[in-house]
This record gives structure tokens, C-alpha cells and sequence, in this order.
């Protein structure tokens, strides 16, 4: 169960979902990786002991080491977390909102992490939700803030702003088409960049890519948020547009494709983690463009996450091998279909 | 084939060691090629390293930097050049004329127009509304709009004097 892909979604045949973070400092200490454990404990309990004043809604607390290694990976694979909060295990934590839209990330590279994170393509509501939150610690906490700067931070690359915006897109027409290297290339000349679906130096896999700003400065978030939206919604429609004329045009090819896929991921008994992102991302396509209609396909995006090694061990409750994982990442797609045909 | 150390990923490392005239073959999957310290195995290309590296061919060396320390995290300068990060807010004043290159080079400007925190001081934000009116008035300008811009020049003109009250600014 993915709490915060719950809830209506604005141009979910194209968009899985929306990401904001920002990142903030404190001014009398240390960024995070400068900083001992015991230093680093000491930064959680003061932000603690001011969350407890300001945050109303339910967070929950978790410090990153308590929890099992296979439990860490799980937050990271339903991308509640950044695969940097393990790597600083000794010293990171994070306050988890009930809903699990929103994440307040402790001692990552930076003092403070909020990350924000919707379904579908909805900047305006990730952004007002980040920035609400922000504004709840910034009355109580001093933050390292330069008037030339801005918002200082661990790393030169998320100065100013210290905003990440990110639109998660399932862009299978406008690659199959070999039109996705030209788009990646005009993003990069306006200062936005395509990453895949673990953000930065993961693959892309599925189809899926994350567009986000590359540059914090010089712009307002406003800026950055209007233009990101601009452009993704550009990117939509050529999405969409490709997929209109691959319907009328070369249908059968469609239905074949998508069918295959369904056949495959319905018989299989073993199934490596590329290949069975590589048909759902057909499955997800053949739903999004009406030749699958089962409406339990909106929920593709949940299933990938589920089939992700982590979870699938903490489903079955043990730690399994490659092998082991790729027969029960078979049993856990048949049983999803399965529910499905009744 | 599977990782010789941990057993449980595809290997994804292959490389062959000479050892005492032996050779030894080894194959590892990804996160033991990254523990392992045969490998100089540098993960997901460093932009930070890539451009902090370019700090010292874009800006004339005026100074010798190598030995600048930071009084408050103890970082030196080559030390920030290699890993791309700063210790400390200290480390921006201690480094700060080698930033002003290295952060256009990343974002292509250099003054922040975002969020300001609630508690600055006040000239913080009247310095903001100047910046934001003076665009605002050479809009109006290119756009022949000249009564609204006497009113925006007005203005302006207010927050000035303001302005003067707080003494010098930082960054002119």
C-alpha cells in the first residue's frame, strides 16, 4: 500500500507523479557531512524539540538506523526518502506525514530536506504544501540564508532557491519514436534535466523519466515552477499526440504489443525486474491509451514499486537472492492480474 | 553471473588483476565494485567535481588559495575543490572570491530573486521590491507605457530614501 498515490490525478496517462523539495540549513552548525554523529544527534533533537511547536498535522518519527536495512530500502524504493539518507545512516532521520505526502528529511547532504509528493502532475499543490512547511520551520529556526546567495546549502548546485522540482513522465510513444534524446538535449539549454525513476544516476527504466530544474538561482520558485509546468505540459502533448496518431495509424501493432506484454506478465514464473518494468510499462500505455480498460491498471505505478527487490523481501517477510526475487516478482504480477480477471 | 563477494546480485564488474606473475580474475556487482578499493570507482558522474574543477581555469589565480582554510569546519580550499562541498555557511565567506565564477558557471546568474526567510531584516526585503520594480520600469519603458512608468520611477524614488536609512549595501 503507497499512501501518497492515493487520491485523484491530473493527466495520469502521462503523469505518474510530482516531487518538490527544498533544501535548508541552520546557521550555527555544520552541513550535515561535517558533522559527527554525536553533533549530528544533537541538530536532530534541537529541530525535534521545534517541530513539536509548529508541525500540526501527524508526523511520524524514524531514525534511519533504527530501522532494518531491508525496511530503509523500502522508503527509498516508494521514494519517501533519498538513497543519500542511508548512506548517512549514522546521522540522518526523517519526520513522516501521515499521508506520506510529505517528508521532512534530517542531516541528508543538507541540515533539512522537505519533499512533497503527489500523483499525477500537480506542481501548484506540491509546491504550496513545500513551502507551507517551510514557512512553519523557518518561524521558529534560524536558517543559513546570504541576501546575494539565498538559501545556503552543502552543495554550489542547489543554491538560492534550493528548490527540485520534478515530474515523473511515462514517455513510451515520443522514445519508441527516437524523438526523446532531442527533447533531453532543448531541456538541458533551459537549465532543466531528465533523470530516471531513482533520480540522479539512476536509469531509466520503463520509459519512465524525471524532468526537473538543473539550476536553484536567479529565478524566483515561481519562475522555475510556471516554466518547468510549461514545458512538461508541451511535453504531454506530444506525447499524447504520438500515441493519437499510433492509434489511428498502426492500431494492430498496438494491440499486438501491449497483448504480448500481458500474456507474458500473466504466465511468467520467473521475471527480472527489467523485464517486467519493461511490460507494465506497455501494460500502463495500453490502459492509458484505452485498449486495456480494466480500471485497476491506474494503479500500475503501485505494482512497479511493489516489485522493486526491497519490497518484494518485505512482503514475503525473509531476504531472498536475485533468483529467489525474480520468482516472486512473477507470483506477486500473476496474483495482480489474477484479482483483476476475477 | 552472481557477485564473487556478496553472493546475491548479477555481477556487473568484471577486471583481471596480475598478482605475483598469477592472474586473478574477479566479478562484482555494483555495490561491492564500489566498496572495493582495487577500483577507483567513481559513481554517478560528480557534476560538483566537474565544475569545481573549473573554478581556477576561469578565474586568473589573484591569490594562493591552496592553503585557505575555513576558521569554523577546517576545510581547505583543495579540499572543497575535490569533493565539491562546502563544510560550513563559513566556507562561502572563506571562499568567496573564487564562487562568484563557479556558481554563473553552474546557474547561469549569480543574485538570488527567490524566498526570503520571515525573520531578515527589513532593508532585505525594500532591496527586493527595488529589484523588482526597476524590471518592472523597463518593461513599462520598452513598452511606451510612460504614465505607468512615472508612478513605478515614484516609487522607486520612496524606496531610495528608505533604503539610504540602512546604510551601504552588500553586494552593489
Amino acid at each position: 500500500m503507497i499512501k501518497w498515490l492515493d487520491g485523484a490525478a491530473i493527466d495520469q496517462d502521462v503523469v505518474v507523479s510530482t516531487r518538490i523539495r527544498v533544501a535548508r540549513n541552520l546557521s550555527k552548525y555544520k552541513f550535515p557531512l561535517f558533522m559527527d554523529p554525536k553533533e549530528a544527534d544533537g541538530l536532530t533533537n534541537d529541530i525535534l524539540d521545534t517541530m513539536k511547536d509548529v508541525l500540526k498535522d501527524n508526523y511520524r518519527f524514524i531514525r534511519t538506523r533504527d530501522l532494518p536495512s531491508m525496511d530503509q530500502e523500502v522508503f527509498v524504493e516508494k521514494h519517501l526518502i533519498s538513497p543519500n539518507m542511508i548512506e548517512h545512516m549514522d546521522k540522518s532521520s526523517f519526520l513522516l506525514r501521515d499521508d506520506e505526502k510529505a517528508t521532512i528529511m534530517i542531516n541528508e547532504e543538507d541540515h533539512l530536506r522537505i519533499q512533497t509528493l503527489f500523483s499525477g502532475f500537480n506542481l501548484e499543490e506540491g509546491w504550496r504544501l513545500c513551502s507551507l512547511i517551510d514557512d512553519l520551520l523557518d518561524e521558529k529556526l534560524d536558517y543559513a540564508y546570504d541576501e546575494k546567495w539565498g538559501y545556503l546549502t552543502s552543495c554550489p548546485t542547489n543554491v538560492g532557491t534550493g528548490l527540485r522540482a520534478s515530474v515523473m513522465l511515462h514517455l513510451p510513444c515520443i522514445s519508441m519514436t527516437g524523438n526523446i534524446n532531442t527533447i533531453i538535449e532543448a531541456l538541458r539549454k533551459i537549465g532543466l534535466t531528465a533523470r530516471g525513476l531513482y533520480g540522479e544516476g539512476s536509469e531509466v527504466t520503463a520509459y519512465l523519466y524525471q524532468i526537473s530544474n538543473q539550476t536553484t538561482l536567479g529565478e524566483s520558485e515561481e519562475e522555475i515552477i510556471d516554466k518547468l509546468n510549461k514545458v512538461v505540459h508541451q511535453i504531454i502533448n506530444r506525447e499524447r499526440s504520438i500515441r493519437n496518431y499510433l492509434k489511428k495509424e498502426k492500431n494492430l501493432e498496438m494491440e499486438d504489443r501491449i497483448y504480448r506484454s500481458y500474456g507474458i506478465i500473466s504466465n511468467s514464473r520467473i521475471l527480472s525486474s527489467k523485464e517486467a518494468m519493461e511490460h507494465l510499462s506497455n501494460i500502463r500505455l495500453g490502459w492509458a491509451m484505452g485498449i486495456l480498460n480494466h480500471e485497476n491498471f491506474k494503479d500500475i505505478m503501485e505494482l512497479m514499486i511493489d516489485i522493486q527487490p526491497a519490497n518484494i523481501q518485505k512482503n514475503f517477510g525473509k531476504d531472498m537472492n536475485i533468483k529467489e526475487r525474480d520468482i516472486a516478482r512473477a507470483k506477486i504480477i500473476r496474483e495482480f492480474i489474477l484479482d483483476l480477471e476475477g | 553471473m552472481l557477485c564473487d563477494s556478496c553472493g546475491k546480485n548479477e555481477a556487473n564488474f568484471h577486471y583481471t588483476k596480475i598478482v605475483d606473475g598469477g592472474i586473478e580474475e574477479k566479478h562484482l556487482c555494483e555495490k561491492c565494485a564500489s566498496d572495493n578499493y582495487d577500483f577507483d570507482f567513481d559513481k554517478p558522474f560528480s557534476m560538483n567535481k566537474f565544475f569545481t574543477g573549473l573554478i581556477d581555469s576561469i578565474q586568473e589565480t589573484q591569490r594562493d588559495y591552496t592553503e585557505m582554510k575555513c576558521g569554523y569546519c577546517g576545510q581547505t580550499y583543495s579540499e572543497f575543490k575535490r569533493n565539491g562541498k562546502f563544510g560550513c555557511i563559513q566556507c562561502y565567506e572563506t571562499f568567496k572570491d573564487k564562487l562568484n565564477p563557479l556558481i554563473r558557471g553552474l546557474h547561469g546568474h549569480n543574485i538570488h530573486r527567490g524566498k526570503i526567510p520571515k525573520g531578515s531584516n527589513e532593508r532585505i526585503f525594500l532591496k527586493r521590491e527595488e529589484d523588482n520594480l526597476k524590471i518592472q520600469l523597463e518593461k513599462a519603458v520598452k513598452e511606451e507605457e510612460f504614465e505607468k512608468a512615472a508612478i513605478i520611477r515614484d516609487k522607486l524614488r520612496e524606496l531610495k530614501i528608505k533604503l539610504d536609512s540602512y546604510g551601504s549595501d552588500k553586494y552593489d
